[in-house]
């Protein structure tokens, strides 16, 4: 992939537009749905960067598991009513889009004046789901573990932060 | 334009999508999301670098990427979790309302 092709320019819309949504729409739920929209996305840009695996478990993660958890957690904070403040009720609009469009200024323009962009490898480098694993079983086996580790322990964090306490 | 710099370019808009979000939102639970939004953008900058990078043989951009999927799942459960027990106590989820803290 030399040029951006039109497949990546679908996808990137795609995504775009999705997590824009996610921002924009005032229904809590419609926003959820936007995200997972735009978690798909992400996705498919990883497919079509040759990132097989990574691809799958964003979809597995964010669609499967992040999406449906932030949907569990707006029906039972709100009911899934849409009465959340309209966009002119925002904390700080101007200030926050003002933010937001100096950070991507700065991004784009440290993008496209970098040498690196020039430098760009050609052949598409092979990671099929066989190596990852391998990779992950003989090199990064003790991060694996620690990640494993964190998992487990933000979970029941998270478990018992949300628990009902007690009445004494 | 080059695959990489599309790439690039694509997740500095998603990050200022996600910024503009958490930055701007009112409810608890979209300022979350702006994050994880800006969390992968940040993934989507390690596939770009892995896919068009001089060692791509390596795989540590994908296997970063992964961890950061795993960490990023540990952050929304906790995250929600606790947007869950404040909205126990407060029984709101409006940022514009929850100034306990502050005082």
């Amino acid at each position: 992939m030399r040029e951006m092709t039109v497949p990546f320019l679908i996808l990137a819309a795609v995504t775009l537009v999705g997590a824009s949504a996610a921002m924009l729409f005032r229904g809590l739920v419609h926003c959820a749905l936007a995200l997972a929209v735009a978690f798909a996305g992400i996705g498919s840009l990883y497919l079509s960067l040759g990132a097989q695996f990574l691809g799958l478990a964003q979809l597995l993660v964010y669609v499967g598991a992040i999406a449906v958890l932030i949907v569990f957690v707006i029906l039972l904070t709100r009911g899934g009513d849409s009465d959340s403040p309209p966009l002119s009720a925002a904390r700080w609009p101007i200030t926050g889009l003002m933010v937001a469009m100096a950070i991507f200024a700065i991004l784009a323009w440290a993008v496209l004046h970098s040498f690196a962009i020039h430098t760009a490898g050609t052949l598409a480098p092979q990671a099929t789901i066989r190596q990852m694993g391998t990779a992950l079983m003989e090199s990064y086996v003790l991060p694996l573990e620690v990640i494993g580790l964190m998992l487990t322990a933000a979970l029941i964090g998270a478990v018992i932060v949300a628990m009902k306490e007690n009445p004494r | 334009m080059t695959g990489l710099a599309g790439c690039l370019l694509v997740s500095s808009m998603l990050f200022a999508v996600g910024l503009a979000g958490a930055l701007t939102r009112r409810n608890t639970i979209l300022v979350l999301v702006g994050i994880e939004l800006m969390l992968n953008a940040a993934n989507l900058n390690f596939v770009a670098f892995w896919r068009f990078g001089p060692h791509a043989g390596a795989m540590t951009g994908m296997i970063f990427v992964l961890f950061s999927i795993g960490v990023a799942a540990a952050e929304a459960a906790v995250g929600l979790a606790l947007i869950l027990a404040v909205y126990r106590h407060t029984k709101t989820t409006d940022l514009s309302q929850l100034t306990g803290v502050r005082r």
